[in-house]
C-alpha cells in the first residue's frame, strides 16, 4: 500500500516530468495565462531565440491590467502611451505565435483569473500558471495554480515546464457554518489575520472544512485568491460536485465520453486520510465576522465593530509598522472603525467582481442610494459578468444607486490604468491589496466584502453590514 | 541563446574604469517591452550629444570600431544596477565578449544567460590586449572558447580560466531555457502519456 497524499501531493506527482538527482523537478504546465504586462519581453526572448510556444493550445491570453474600463474605451485616447504599447504588444504576440486570445473588443474580455474559469480552461487536477501572483485564484477548481516571474514565463512558453522543488503541506480548517453576513471574503481575510503575510511562505494551503464546502465556486475563488496574501504558493479546494457542475458545459470543458472518464479523475482528487500536513490551522466557521482591514497590509484586520488598534500593542517590528499604517492611513488609535468615513468605493478585482459578488452587494443596495458626493463604481470582473448581471437587472440597482457601471478590467485593484485614488483619498474596496499607493499615490484602501463594501456607499463610513440586513 | 564557439572581430578599447551599467543603458530606456533593440542607446550618454548627434571622440563612432564585437575595457566593469538590460543592450549592438581585470558580479552573470562571454585577465595581459586593440579594423583578435585563449592580431596566445558549466553552456548556446529543451526527450513521453490518460487537458 503507498502511504496516504496529500491533494498538492497527488496533484504534483501527476505532473512531474523529469526529476533531476538533486529533487529538481520540471513540473508539467498544463495551462498557461498569459496578460499584457509580464509578458512582453518573454515572448522578445522567444523572438530573439527563434524558439516557437511548445504549446499554443493550452496557452491562454487576456489584456487586463492597462485597460481603461470606462465606457468609450474603444477610442485609443483614453489609454496613454506606455499602456497602449504594452496592449498592442499582446495583440500581436497572441497572433504571432498563435496563442488563445480574447482582445479588448470581445465580450469575453476580462481579468485572467475571471476568464479561466468562465472559459472552462481551468479544471480540476491541472496545474495552472500566470505571471501573475493572484494566480492562486483557481486553485478552488482544485488546480495546483500560482503566479510566476517574466523570465519563468518565457520558460513555461518554451517547454510548457516550470524548475520547481516541492513545497510544503498545510492544512486551513474552517469548521461549522458561518454566520448571517459572514462571506468567503471575510474567510480569507481572517485566515490571513491569523497567519499574518508570512504565515504561509513555503507552503501550499489546502483549505477545508463544512464552512468551505458550503461555499460556492466564487466564494471558494475568493478565498484562494489571497492565499498568496498570506504568503503561501497556492491555495487549494479539493474538487466536489459543486466543482464538476461549475465546469460542465464550459466553452474549453471536456464533452460526452471525456467528460466522464474526466470527472471520474477528479473524484479521486482529494487528502487522503491520515496524509500529512507540516502545519495545520482551524478556525471556526462561528468566530468569524465581517471583517475590514485598517492598515496598509491584508494581515492587518480586525472585525467591523472593533477600533483602531494601538501600535504599541503589536510586538518587535510590528509596532514601527502598526506606526507608519496609522500615520499613512491618517487614523488614530482607539478610533471606532465604524467611524471611519470614505469618499470611494470599489467593487471588483479577481478577489471579488464575479456574479455572486455583485448580487451580494446588490441585494444591501436596492432600493438604496449612495451617500451624496460619494464616487462609486462597480467594475466587473468580465464581458460575460457584465452581461449577465444586466440580465439580472443588478446593473439597473447600482446605477439606480448611484454607481458607475464599468467595463471589465482589473481596474482601480491597482493604479496602472485610468481609476486612481487621489492622495488622501479613502476606499472602501473589495480588491486583495491595501498597500502603500497601491489604489494611487497616497490613497488609502480598506479591504472588505462586496456586501460591506455596498454598505459604506450608502452611509459614507465603514459599517457593519448586519445592521442592513 | 546563439552559441559561443569561436569568435574573430574587431575589438573596442574603453579603458575607462568602473563603467557602470547606467552607462551603458541608462535608465530612461528600461521602460521598454523589449530586450532587442537596446543596440542603439548602448553607451546613450558617452556616444550621443544633448541634439542626438555622435560625438566623434567615443570609440563605437570611429569608423574603425563600428562594427566592434569585442570590448578590452578597465576594471569593474559592469557595476552599479543589477538591469539585465545592460547585457541586452551590448548583444543588440553586436558584442560578444568583454576583457577586463574584473567585472561586477550580477552583470558577470548576466552576461553569460545572454550568450556574451566575459573574460577575465591579469592587468599584464589587458595592457598587451588594449594596444592591441588600439590598433584599429585590421587588428583581429580571435577568442577560442573551446581552448580557451585569447590570440591578439599579431598571433601573441593568453589562456583564460572559465567555470566549466558555464562554458558548456555557451559552447551549446543552453540558457535556463536551453538546458530544460535538452530535456525535451522527457517532456514529450510525459505528454504522449497524459494524452492518453487524461486526453481532455
Ligand atoms: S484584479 Fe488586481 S489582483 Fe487581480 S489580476 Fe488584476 S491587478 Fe492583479
Amino acid at each position: 500500500m503507498t502511504a496516504p497524499k496529500t491533494l498538492y501531493d497527488k496533484i504534483w506527482d501527476a505532473h512531474v516530468a523529469h526529476e533531476a538527482e538533486d529533487g529538481t523537478c520540471l513540473l508539467y504546465i498544463d495551462r498557461h495565462l498569459v496578460h499584457e504586462v509580464t509578458s512582453p519581453q518573454a515572448f522578445e526572448g522567444l523572438r530573439m531565440a527563434h524558439r516557437p510556444v511548445h504549446a499554443p493550445d493550452k496557452t491562454i491570453a487576456v489584456p487586463d491590467h492597462n485597460v481603461p474600463t470606462t465606457l468609450d474605451r474603444a477610442n485609443a485616447a483614453t489609454m496613454t502611451e506606455d499602456s497602449r504599447i504594452q496592449v498592442e504588444a499582446l495583440d500581436k504576440n497572441a497572433k504571432d505565435f498563435g496563442i488563445n486570445y480574447y482582445p479588448v473588443s470581445d465580450v469575453r474580455q476580462g481579468i485572467v483569473h475571471i476568464v479561466g474559469p468562465e472559459q472552462g480552461w481551468t479544471l480540476p487536477g491541472m496545474t495552472v500558471v500566470c505571471g501573475d501572483s493572484h494566480t492562486a485564484t483557481h486553485g478552488a477548481f482544485g488546480a495546483l495554480a500560482h503566479g510566476i516571474g517574466t523570465s519563468e514565463v518565457e520558460h513555461v512558453l518554451a517547454t510548457q515546464t516550470l524548475i520547481q522543488r516541492k513545497g510544503k503541506n498545510m492544512k486551513v480548517e474552517i469548521t461549522g457554518k458561518l454566520r448571517p453576513g459572514v462571506t468567503a471574503k471575510d474567510i480569507t481575510l481572517s485566515v490571513i489575520g491569523a497567519t499574518g503575510t508570512a504565515g504561509g511562505t513555503g507552503y501550499v494551503i489546502e483549505y477545508c472544512g463544512e464552512a468551505i464546502r458550503d461555499l460556492s465556486m466564487e466564494g471558494r475563488m475568493t478565498v484562494c485568491n489571497m492565499a498568496i496574501e498570506g504568503g503561501a504558493r497556492a491555495g487549494l479546494i479539493a474538487p466536489d460536485e459543486k466543482t464538476f457542475a461549475y465546469c460542465m458545459g464550459r466553452p474549453h470543458a471536456p464533452k460526452g465520453a471525456q467528460w466522464e472518464a474526466a470527472v471520474a479523475y477528479w473524484k479521486t482528487l482529494f487528502t487522503d486520510e491520515g496524509a500529512h500536513f507540516d502545519k495545520v490551522l482551524t478556525l471556526k466557521g462561528e468566530d468569524i465576522a465581517p471583517v475590514v482591514t485598517w492598515g496598509t497590509s491584508p494581515e492587518d484586520v480586525l472585525p467591523i465593530t472593533e477600533v483602531v488598534p494601538a501600535p504599541g500593542s503589536f510586538k518587535g517590528g510590528k509596532v514601527e509598522a502598526a506606526q507608519r499604517a496609522l500615520d499613512y492611513m491618517g487614523l488614530e488609535a482607539g478610533q471606532k472603525l465604524t467611524d471611519i468615513k470614505i469618499d470611494t468605493v470599489f467593487i471588483g478585482s479577481c478577489t471579488n467582481g464575479r456574479i455572486e459578488d455583485f448580487r451580494a452587494a446588490a441585494a444591501i443596495l436596492k432600493g438604496k442610494k449612495i451617500k451624496d458626493g460619494m464616487r462609486a463604481m462597480v467594475v466587473p470582473g468580465s464581458g460575460l459578468v457584465r452581461a449577465q448581471a444586466e440580465e439580472e437587472g443588478l446593473a439597473q440597482i447600482f446605477i439606480d444607486a448611484g454607481f458607475e457601471w464599468r467595463l471589465a478590467g482589473c481596474s482601480m485593484c491597482l493604479a496602472m490604468n485610468p481609476d486612481q485614488l487621489a492622495p488622501g483619498e479613502r476606499c472602501a474596496a473589495t480588491s486583495n491589496r491595501n498597500f502603500e499607493g497601491r489604489q494611487g499615490r497616497g490613497g488609502r484602501t480598506h479591504l472588505m466584502s462586496p456586501a460591506m463594501a455596498a454598505a459604506a456607499a450608502i452611509t459614507g463610513h465603514l459599517t457593519d453590514v448586519r445592521e442592513m440586513m | 541563446m546563439d552559441k559561443f564557439e569561436k569568435l574573430t572581430g574587431i575589438a573596442a578599447p574603453m579603458p575607462l574604469v568602473n563603467i557602470d551599467t547606467d552607462m551603458i543603458i541608462p535608465k530612461q530606456f528600461l521602460k521598454t517591452i523589449k530586450r532587442s533593440g537596446l543596440g542603439v542607446n548602448l553607451f546613450d550618454e558617452m556616444r550621443y550629444n544633448q541634439d542626438g548627434s555622435e560625438i566623434e571622440s567615443f570609440v563605437l563612432n570611429k569608423p574603425a570600431y563600428r562594427n566592434a564585437e569585442i570590448i578590452v575595457a578597465g576594471e569593474n566593469f559592469g557595476c552599479g544596477s543589477s538591469r539585465e538590460h545592460a547585457p541586452w543592450a551590448l548583444l543588440d549592438f553586436g558584442i560578444r565578449c568583454v576583457i577586463s581585470t574584473s567585472f561586477a558580479d550580477i552583470f558577470f552573470n548576466n552576461c553569460f544567460k545572454n550568450g556574451i562571454l566575459p573574460i577575465v585577465m591579469p592587468q599584464e595581459v589587458v595592457d598587451v590586449l588594449m594596444s592591441d586593440a588600439n590598433k584599429g579594423a585590421n587588428a583581429r583578435m580571435t577568442i577560442d572558447l573551446e581552448n580557451q585563449t585569447v590570440t591578439t592580431s599579431d598571433g601573441q596566445s593568453f589562456a583564460f580560466e572559465v567555470d566549466a558549466f558555464k562554458k558548456h553552456c555557451l559552447l551549446n548556446g543552453l540558457d535556463d531555457i536551453g538546458l530544460t529543451l535538452e530535456k525535451v526527450a522527457s517532456i514529450k513521453t510525459y505528454e504522449a502519456d497524459m494524452n492518453a490518460q487524461r486526453p481532455w487537458v
